[in-house]
């Protein structure tokens, strides 16, 4: 313990800095993507056209049933496939792009959950006196159901975006450059693995426990406005 | 698309003379033994920790509740990556040395996912014991038991039926969190399947037995709580769901 070498850290921040930078990008990308995908998905779900019903619930148990590395492999290789099926030609993606997708994709299944509590939460009766008002069903969604199911929902989805924030860190299994994987490939150069994994350890700590507290704040400030 | 489908290659001879699904039927029994393992630990460490948060002495409230947000607020890789590379180092060096070489990676791996999961554990535990009304400890108590008989012979049993659906997320979870500890060596289903691709390069037909086997895991879990959760129900007391989410 006595010879902690912080001057690795500090000769290494850089690097690891835009490690961070690119989980965070990431984890808004999935955030987004993942709450809109996740909400049509929602709909889909508590909707009326069967087949449509049937994705949803199909998408959502799929991607909750396997390892989120799994997936994150699974779709680095799957994807290239795929677009040389539709282009026509190769195009390889590399893995610091393919993690975007596979987060949003992946996230959208959790995110879904949540809002199809937050819609089901909302009576009944005020989609029916939305449909009273002659509001078709996606006014009625829009002006009515999602804004009140965001608002009641909103410490839980973002308390899925601090897991996924976390989550991020899986992006180890293609060698892509996160926080994580930036501390562990200079692990591998300088074999420092006492300073770099306690580095990533207590920033991945701070960063999520002020979150946490933060959206601990907002849950009881959102029920004294309900 | 110019995808060469063959799924005649599971049964065929890999360099160590097993069949390709040797290697998959191996990794499908790593992963059991590493999750249930793990959920013994998490269950036994996290019952402590969540009994520990409601109890009237503050040092053990506190103590859990740091426990918790550690544990919670570190990503599972990072901490098995403590586990295997840093404690070892900060430890008094012969410990550090028999932890590097003699101790079997299967039990850090458990020990750490344990661990992990043990901090989601103490939350549904002390969110079920915190669901009953003080009554029943006040009740116990008058009737002259200890405090700690109240959590034995009152309090827990109820706490534990009332949770038992989130337990059974949590143990479904356990066995997709097994996969990181592909991580540090242990050769799981999913160390199998990356090294599958890595040999065939059959990329679709593993994923598709692959993620059909953590399928089955996640529902035979299900199914096996969802029995317990039948046979300990107390007729009338709790009126919740089947289990059957």
């Amino acid at each position: 313990m006595s010879d902690f070498d912080f001057s690795v850290i500090a000769a290494n921040w850089a690097f690891l800095a835009e490690g961070l930078r690119y989980t965070l990008q990431v984890t808004v990308t999935a955030m987004v993507g993942g709450i809109l995908i996740g909400t049509l998905l929602a709909l889909m779900r508590l909707g009326s056209i069967t087949p449509l019903r049937w994705f949803a619930i199909g998408y959502v148990n799929v991607f909750r049933s396997v390892p989120l590395v799994q997936v994150i492999l699974a779709f680095y290789l799957i994807l290239p496939l795929v677009l040389q099926m539709i282009t026509g030609k190769p195009t390889p993606i590399g893995a610091a792009n393919s993690a975007y997708f596979t987060f949003t994709i992946f996230e959208a299944a959790y995110y879904s959950e949540i809002m199809r509590s937050g819609i089901q939460s909302i009576p009944k009766g005020q989609i029916a006196a939305g449909y009273a008002l002659g509001f078709t069903y996606g006014q009625t969604m829009r002006h009515v159901v999602l804004p009140q199911a965001f608002r009641n929902m909103l410490p839980v989805l973002l308390t899925q975006t601090i897991i996924l924030f976390q989550d991020i860190s899986l992006v180890y299994a293609i060698g892509a450059t996160d926080f994580f994987g930036a501390a562990d490939k200079i692990t591998q150069r300088d074999l420092r693995p006492v300073e770099m994994y306690t580095t990533v350890a207590v920033v991945y700590f701070i960063i999520c426990f002020l979150l946490s507290r933060l959206v601990k704040r907002l849950q009881t400030r959102i029920a004294i406005i309900r | 698309m110019n995808y060469h489908w063959d799924w005649m290659f599971f049964f065929q001879e890999t360099d160590d003379g097993l069949k390709y699904y040797d290697w998959i039927l191996s990794g499908l029994g790593w992963t059991t033994a590493v999750s249930l393992a793990s959920l013994a630990v998490a269950l036994l460490l996290g019952s402590v920790l969540g009994v520990m948060r409601t109890t009237p002495r503050r040092w053990l409230v506190g103590l859990g509740d740091a426990y918790v947000d550690v544990f919670r607020n570190v990503p599972l890789i990072v901490q098995l990556f403590m586990w295997f590379f840093v404690v070892p180092e900060l430890v008094p060096e012969k410990l550090g040395i028999w932890m590097k070489q003699d101790l079997p990676y299967i039990v850090t791996a458990v020990v750490g996912l344990g661990l992990y999961t043990a901090a989601r554990i103490a939350e549904q535990v002390k969110a079920g014991i915190n669901s009953l009304s003080r009554g029943q400890r006040n009740a116990g108590l008058a009737l002259g038991f200890t405090e700690w008989q109240t959590y034995r012979y009152v309090r827990l049993p109820m706490a534990y039926r009332i949770v038992l659906p989130a337990l059974t997320s949590e143990a479904m979870n356990i066995f997709k969190n097994s996969a990181v500890t592909y991580a540090v060596g242990i050769l799981e289903l999913y160390f199998q399947y990356k090294q599958i691709i890595e040999k065939t390069s059959q990329v679709l037909e593993i994923t598709i037995v692959v993620t059909s086997c953590y399928f089955v895991l996640a529902f035979v879990m299900n199914r096996l709580l969802a029995f317990i959760e039948a046979r300990t129900r107390v007729p009338g007391l709790i009126v919740g769901t089947k289990g059957d989410k």
